[in-house]
């Protein structure tokens, strides 16, 4: 903690003046070794007071050594796990280590820490329990082929219906979390694609949901997982887990307390 | 009727499995919470081998006329798909305990290794 940003008594009255919430980065990364430094790098040089864990998914390369030398808290899975149980791991570990703010950074440098304080904002305020920064909601500068583009159209038109609020990117790994969305997420989430579900399950825990417009940019380096052959088992995949999740009670955890409300 | 020979082989081979099943379990290659289950097919298996009207019988019963065998079949069929879906739901079971294994092994480990550098600049 710095001291300089301590309340003075003439603060005091102001909300400013509350303790800063404590924010950790959830960097799930496997095999990043080239990218994962640039990615710790430029996300403190945005916010210098956050606190980084990498997740490192059964990685084979560097990506730990690398992690650990720039002196992040790293996770090193036994063996590969999935995304979705990566990214679970660190909700775990914000649960554990009483973090305020959890946000999920994708260890290839797509996501730009530039738009990190549009995300917790929406959490600080109250605004939102979930903040989810899209590529569609504002700027469109997001390019990819139609086969992908479609798919991710066709999630947010499903979600969007099943929130009955208009949800434009779903998909989107660039996400943040309050302490509510941290029990929920440490206590359940989806394995593999968990995108569309977790966005789902926040909902219906009765959580709030807002997007945010974010820009995205191309991945630093390797390529992305997602093949043709893969994206076809993805959208059955989560049309499924959506389908039957609908023949779920409502509020199917019995982990997360809903305080207040 | 079953023809005799065709019984002793069929019996024989069914003991022969009951034998396999009480050794797997014996050596603890097999819980018994699985074995129940092939032990009911051993026996199913004796029985069939051992009642040599049986199967005319059993297709009698459910109006099979022209094969009786396609009844012994449709059966052996469901049971395997059933038995099948069994191991599907063992496995996703025994995958989410490995994935939360892992996890709860990893954070330790991380919790560990943070501990131990934090004593060591203590120590200094």
């Amino acid at each position: 903690m710095r001291l300089f940003g301590r309340s003075t008594f003439v603060e005091r009255r102001a909300p400013a003046a509350a303790p800063l919430p404590r924010r950790l980065a959830i960097v799930p990364a496997l095999n990043e070794q080239d990218s994962i430094g640039g990615v710790i790098d430029e996300i403190r040089g945005f916010d210098p007071a956050i606190e980084i864990v990498v997740v490192s998914d059964g990685s084979e390369d560097g990506t730990g050594e690398i992690a650990r030398a720039r002196g992040v808290h790293v996770i090193d899975l036994p063996f590969n796990l999935g995304i979705g149980a990566a990214v679970q791991t660190g909700f775990r570990y914000a649960q554990a280590n009483d973090f305020d703010l959890a946000v999920q950074i994708d260890a290839d440098g797509q996501h730009d820490p530039a738009e990190l304080p549009k995300l917790f904002d929406l959490l600080e305020s109250g605004e939102a329990d979930l903040a989810i920064g899209s590529r569609f909601a504002g700027e469109h500068t997001y390019q990819s082929s139609f086969a992908r583009r479609f798919g991710i159209r066709l999630f947010a038109l499903t979600v969007s219906a099943i929130a009955r609020r208009r949800l434009t990117d779903t998909t989107s790994g660039f996400r943040a979390v309050n302490r509510r969305g941290i029990a929920l997420f440490a206590a359940d989430y989806p394995h593999d694609y968990p995108e569309v579900e977790a966005t789902v399950m926040v909902i219906r825990h009765r959580l709030r949901v807002r997007e945010v417009p974010v820009r995205m940019r191309e991945r630093a380096a390797g390529h992305s997982s997602i093949t043709p052959l893969r994206s076809i088992y993805y959208i059955f995949k989560v049309l499924l887990a959506l389908f039957v999740d609908l023949f779920r009670p409502r509020e199917r955890s019995r982990e997360v307390p809903l305080e207040d409300r | 009727m079953t023809p005799l020979k065709v019984m002793i082989i069929a019996s024989a081979a069914s003991f022969c499995l009951l034998g396999i099943i009480f050794e797997l379990i014996r050596r603890r290659h097999l819980r018994e919470r699985y074995a129940l289950v092939w032990i009911l097919t051993g026996l199913v298996l004796l029985a069939l081998a051992l009642w040599r009207d049986g199967l005319n019988t059993l297709a009698g019963w459910v109006g099979v006329k022209t094969y009786p065998p396609s009844v012994f079949i449709a059966a052996i069929l469901f049971f395997v798909l059933v038995l099948l879906l069994h191991f599907s739901i063992v496995l996703s079971r025994l995958t989410d305990q490995n994935v939360t294994l892992a996890q709860k092994l990893a954070l330790l480990e991380t919790q560990l290794y943070e501990q131990q550098a934090e004593s060591n600049t203590d120590g200094k």
